[in-house]
C-alpha cells in the first residue's frame, strides 16, 4: 500500500489516516504553513511546527484542538514515523516526512532554497516518493541573490526620499511581510497595515527574533510614513488608502514581476523578483537532491514541469490540487482574503 | 548600454507619461550624443535590416539553455516575447562587457555580411557577458522591435523639453527620412535635415470621438460636416517634382498606390494634401474590406488592380506654393482645395470629400443614418474656423461616428496574449449557432477589464482541455457581445462571412450559450448590408 493516495479531500495517509493540507474539513489534518490554500477552517485536530501555531491562533482563532511538533522530533502515528523538516517558505514552513515500512515520502507544501533571513533554511530529506510544488517550475525563473534585490530595493527607497515619495511594498502579510522587515531593518521605521502587525505579535510572543515596526492607525501621520517605508497586503494594492499617501510609490514583492509582462500587468512603481517559492534550478535541486523515484507535481506549472522531469529521468506524475489558489504568488491577482 | 538599458527599466518601471518624460530627458542630458539617434531611431519604429534571422537566434539561444525545444516554446508562450524569453533562459553570464549602444549597434549592421558560424559566435558570445536587462536590449537591437510604451508624441515632448523647442518642430525633425548613423543629435533635434529632405509630412490634425450631444456644439453655421470615411489617413506630399503618399502610421506607401502617381505631374510643387485612401470605384467608395486586399502588399497584381482600384478623397490641404498654411481658417482651406481640385485633369480618382449639407443638428442626424450605405462609418465635425492643429486637441474636430452592429457569440477557444498579458488568457475565439453546433465567427482581444480578464483567465484555467501550448478549448459557456464595423462575404472563413473590426462590447453573464445568435441571423445582416449599398 502507498504511504500517500491523493484524494478529493486532499493528500491522504490511509495507514496513519490523516489528511496533509486538506482542503475539506477532516478528522486529522497535518499542516505544513499557514498560508491559506494549505490551512482550512472546520479541521477536527491540526498538527503543525510550532511556530505555525501562533499564525492558525492569529488567522483562524484556533488553539485547543493544535498540536505542534519542533522540527527533525519524530511521532508516530499507528506505525506511520512522522517528522516535520525546514521547507525555508514562510516562518514554521515544514517538509512532513512519513516512513513506512522502509517507505519514505515527503511532502513539501511550498518551499525554496535560499536562506532568507527569518525562516528556518530549507533542508533537503531523502526519499523514495517527493510530492513537490512547481509555482515557478519553468526555466525562464531565476532568482537574483536576495542580497542584491534588498540593494535595488533600498536604492528605490532612497529616491522616493530624496522625490519626497512614500515607499510603500505589497507584500503578503504572512511570509514575505515578515522577510522584508529582517532584511529593511534598522535604516528607517516601517509602517506596516493591521494584518501583518497581528501576525508579528504572534510570532513575537512565540520567540521568533523579528524587528520593531509601528501598526499603522487612523493616528499614524502620512508625513512620518513618507520618511519609512509601509508594508501592506495585496488586497490594499490598488485601493484608495494608499493613494491618500504623500506622493505614493508603490513597489510589488512577488517571483511574478521577473517577468516585463508580470510587471507591466500590475500598476505598481517598481516590480521587485523577491518569491517566497523555488525557481527553476531550485526545483530541480531540491528534487535531485532527495534522490526520490516518484515525484507528484503539484500546483503550478504542473503538467510542464512534470513532462520535463520525465524527460530527464526523473518519474513524475502531475496531480490536481486545490492548493495555489489563495496563495500571493500563485494568484494573478494577490487577493488576500483574511484579515 | 547601461544608461539604456537603465532608461528601459525606468520606463516599464512607471505607469505615468510625465515619470516617462522626465526619464527620457534625463536620458537625452546624460547619454553619450552619439547613443542618441539610435534610441530615437529605435522609438520610431526605424528599423535597421535584421542581421541575423529569429530562426537561428532561437537554435542558438536553445542549444545554450540545454532546453528541449518544447519546453523553450512552452516557456516563450508564458512570456509573450522572444528576446526576453532568450534573455531569462540563458544561463548566468560568465564575464561583463561594457560597449556603448551605438557601438553595439554598428558592430550588429557589420555583422549582416558575415556567415552564420561567425554570427553564433559573436551572438553567442554577447549572451554570455551580458545581465538579464542587457541581453533583452541587445537581442531586442537585433530584431528591431522596439515596442516600450514610448509613443512619438511623448519621446517628442522629452526631445522637445530637452532641447527646449517646440514640439512639432521636433516631430518634423524625426518623422523625415534621415539615417542614425549619418545624423548627429544635434542636428536632428534642430531639424537642420529636413530642409533637404522633400518628403516631410506635417504631424495629423486628429479628432476625438463626440462625446456630447451635438446640440451642445452650438449654432450649426459655424461647422462644416462631412463623411467619416474608413480607409487609411494619408498625407500627399509635392514638393520638387517629387510625390510622397504618407499614411498616417508614419509609413511612406507612395509605391503601394500606383493609381496616385499621375498626382506627380498634375500636382503643383509646394503642395500637400491631407485625405483619406479608399477604394473607390466610378466615384463611390467601397467597403474596407475591398481596400485591404490592397494594403501591405509588395506586389500588386493586375486583378487586385481591377477589383479593388484606389482613391484618394481629400478634406484638407496644409501647404500651397510651399508654404505652410495650417493657420489658415478651414473654411479658407477649403475654398483653395475645391479650386485645385477643380483644376486636375484626371477625374474620378483624386476627389474633394464631399460636404453634408445641413441647417439644425436634427437634419445632421438623420443624415447620418445613411452612413452605411455609402461605406462611411459615420460623420466628421470640424469647426469653420479651425486652424490645422498638431496631433489630438479637443474642441475644434470631432468624430460622430454611427454605432457598432452586435452580436451575442459564445466563447470556444482561448489564447494566451503576448506583451503586457502574456501569460494571461486573452486572446479568445467567439462562435455563434449554427443548428446543433458551432461555428467560429471572430476573434478578438480587446474590450475587457484587467479584472474581467483574470475571472476569463481562472475560467480558462479550470476548464481548458489541452495542458500545453497557447491555445485552450474551453467549455462553451462565456457569452459575450461582440461589436463589429461591418460584414461582408469570405470564402476564407468557414462560417462564409467575416466581421470587419470585431471586439468585446460586453461580457453577457447575464445570458447562457443557448441564447447566443445563429448564423442564421448574421447571414440576414449581410443581405440587410447589402441591399443598402448604392
Amino acid at each position: 500500500m502507498a504511504i500517500i493516495k491523493f484524494t478529493n479531500k486532499g493528500i491522504y495517509c490511509p495507514q496513519g489516516n490523516f489528511y496533509i493540507d486538506p482542503w475539506h474539513p477532516v478528522d486529522y489534518a497535518v499542516t505544513t504553513h499557514g498560508h491559506a490554500d494549505h490551512v482550512k477552517w472546520g479541521n477536527k485536530n491540526y498538527l503543525c511546527h510550532e511556530l505555525t501555531k501562533p499564525i492558525l491562533q492569529q488567522r483562524y482563532g484556533l488553539s485547543d484542538n493544535v498540536q505542534t511538533l519542533p522540527y527533525h522530533e519524530e511521532i508516530d502515528i499507528n506505525g506511520v514515523k512522522l517528522s516535520l523538516h525546514p521547507a525555508g517558505h514562510v516562518i514554521g514552513s515544514a517538509q512532513v516526512k512519513l516512513a513506512y515500512k522502509g517507505e519514505i515520502c515527503v511532502v513539501s507544501g511550498d518551499y525554496k532554497i535560499e536562506y532568507d533571513g527569518i525562516s528556518t533554511a530549507f533542508e533537503p530529506v531523502k526519499c523514495h516518493t517527493f510530492v513537490t510544488e512547481s509555482t515557478f517550475g519553468l526555466p525562464i525563473y531565476h532568482w537574483q541573490p536576495q542580497e542584491l534585490i534588498f540593494e535595488q530595493m533600498r536604492d528605490w527607497i532612497a529616491i522616493n526620499h530624496l522625490k519626497g515619495k512614500t515607499s510603500i511594498l505589497i507584500a503578503y502579510s504572512l511570509g514575505k511581510a515578515q522577510r522584508l522587515i529582517k532584511n529593511l531593518a534598522g535604516n528607517y521605521p516601517i509602517y506596516v497595515h493591521q494584518s501583518i502587525a497581528n501576525l508579528n505579535d504572534g510570532f513575537k510572543a512565540a520567540g521568533v527574533d523579528l524587528p520593531n515596526t509601528i501598526r499603522i492607525t487612523s493616528e499614524t501621520k502620512k508625513e512620518e510614513m513618507q520618511k519609512g517605508v509601509v508594508i501592506v497586503p495585496p488586497a490594499l494594492a490598488d485601493g484608495k488608502w494608499i493613494k491618500s499617501l504623500q506622493q505614493p510609490a508603490t513597489g510589488i514583492c512577488s517571483g511574478w514581476m521577473m517577468v516585463r509582462a508580470g510587471r507591466r500587468w500590475r500598476s505598481a512603481d517598481a516590480g521587485f523578483a523577491l518569491s517566497d517559492h523555488a525557481d527553476w534550478p531550485g526545483l530541480l535541486t531540491a528534487i535531485k537532491a532527495t534522490g526520490a523515484e516518484k515525484v507528484f507535481v503539484t500546483h503550478g506549472s504542473s503538467a510542464v514541469f512534470a513532462k520535463y522531469l520525465n524527460e530527464i529521468g526523473i518519474g513524475a506524475e502531475e496531480v490536481t490540487t486545490k492548493y495555489g489558489s489563495d496563495d500571493d504568488e500563485s494568484l494573478i491577482n494577490l487577493i488576500e482574503n483574511t484579515n | 548600454m547601461k544608461r539604456f538599458a537603465q532608461l528601459i527599466q525606468e520606463l516599464e518601471l512607471s505607469n505615468k507619461t510625465n515619470d516617462k518624460i522626465e526619464a527620457l530627458v534625463a536620458y537625452f542630458n546624460e547619454a553619450d550624443d552619439r547613443d542618441k539617434p539610435y534610441v530615437i531611431a529605435m522609438f520610431t519604429g526605424k528599423k535597421p535590416k535584421r542581421p541575423v534571422n529569429t530562426a537561428l537566434i532561437k537554435q542558438w539561444a536553445i542549444e545554450l539553455s540545454q532546453l528541449p525545444e518544447w519546453l523553450f516554446t512552452e516557456s516563450y508562450h508564458n512570456v509573450g516575447d522572444l528576446s526576453e524569453t532568450i534573455a531569462l533562459v540563458l544561463p548566468p553570464a560568465a564575464q561583463n562587457i561594457a560597449k556603448p549602444l551605438h557601438q553595439w549597434v554598428a558592430e550588429l549592421a557589420e555583422l549582416a555580411q558575415k556567415d552564420d558560424e561567425a554570427k553564433k559566435t559573436y551572438v553567442t558570445n554577447a549572451w554570455n557577458s551580458l545581465n538579464t536587462q542587457e541581453r533583452f536590449i541587445f537581442n531586442k537591437l537585433i530584431s528591431g522591435n522596439f515596442r516600450i510604451g514610448v509613443s512619438n508624441k511623448m519621446l517628442v515632448n522629452a526631445i522637445a523639453k530637452q532641447t527646449r523647442q517646440e514640439s512639432s518642430k521636433i516631430m518634423h525633425s524625426i518623422m523625415g527620412k534621415w539615417q542614425p548613423h549619418k545624423i548627429t543629435y544635434e542636428a536632428l533635434t534642430s531639424g537642420s535635415h529636413v530642409n533637404t529632405d522633400n518628403s516631410w509630412p506635417y504631424p495629423f490634425c486628429l479628432a476625438y470621438a463626440l462625446d456630447t450631444k451635438p446640440e451642445n456644439l452650438g449654432d450649426p453655421a459655424a461647422w462644416q460636416a462631412e463623411w467619416k470615411w474608413d480607409g487609411i489617413r494619408g498625407q500627399i506630399v509635392k514638393r520638387n517634382g517629387e510625390l510622397f503618399i504618407w499614411s498616417r502610421g508614419e509609413e511612406l506607401v507612395t509605391e503601394q498606390f500606383p493609381e496616385l502617381h499621375f498626382l506627380k505631374d498634375e500636382l503643383e510643387d509646394g503642395i500637400v494634401l491631407d485625405g483619406e485612401i479608399l477604394s473607390v470605384k466610378e466615384g463611390k467608395v467601397q467597403s474596407f474590406s475591398t481596400l485591404q486586399q490592397r494594403l501591405n502588399r509588395k506586389t500588386i497584381s493586375k486583378t487586385q488592380l481591377q477589383h479593388a482600384p484606389i482613391g484618394f478623397f481629400t478634406y484638407d490641404i496644409l501647404e500651397y506654393q510651399g508654404e505652410d498654411i495650417r493657420q489658415y481658417p478651414l473654411a479658407q482651406r477649403r475654398t483653395l482645395l475645391a479650386s485645385l481640385v477643380e483644376k486636375l485633369e484626371t477625374k474620378q480618382i483624386v476627389m474633394l470629400s464631399p460636404l453634408v449639407a445641413f441647417a439644425t443638428w436634427e437634419e445632421l442626424a438623420e443624415q447620418r443614418l445613411n452612413s452605411r450605405a455609402i461605406n462611411s462609418e459615420g460623420i466628421m465635425l470640424k469647426k469653420l474656423d479651425s486652424v490645422f492643429h498638431t496631433g489630438r486637441k479637443r474642441g475644434d474636430w470631432w468624430k460622430w461616428k454611427i454605432n457598432p452592429y452586435t452580436v451575442d457569440t459564445v466563447m470556444i477557444y482561448a489564447q494566451k496574449g503576448s506583451g503586457r498579458r502574456a501569460n494571461f488568457y486573452t486572446d479568445y475565439t467567439f462562435a455563434v449557432r449554427d443548428g446543433n453546433q458551432l461555428i467560429t465567427i471572430a476573434k478578438a482581444y480587446s474590450g475587457l477589464t484587467d479584472k474581467e480578464i483574470k475571472e476569463v483567465n481562472s475560467f480558462v484555467n479550470k476548464n481548458a482541455i489541452e495542458k500545453f501550448g497557447p491555445v485552450r478549448t474551453v467549455k462553451p459557456e462565456l457569452v459575450f457581445e461582440i461589436a463589429f464595423e461591418g460584414i461582408a462575404e469570405s470564402k476564407r472563413h468557414k462560417a462564409g462571412l467575416a466581421l470587419r473590426f470585431p471586439r468585446i462590447a460586453r461580457w453577457r453573464k447575464d445570458k447562457k450559450a443557448d441564447e447566443i445568435n445563429t448564423l442564421e441571423d448574421l447571414k440576414q445582416l449581410l443581405v440587410a448590408a447589402e441591399t443598402l449599398k448604392p
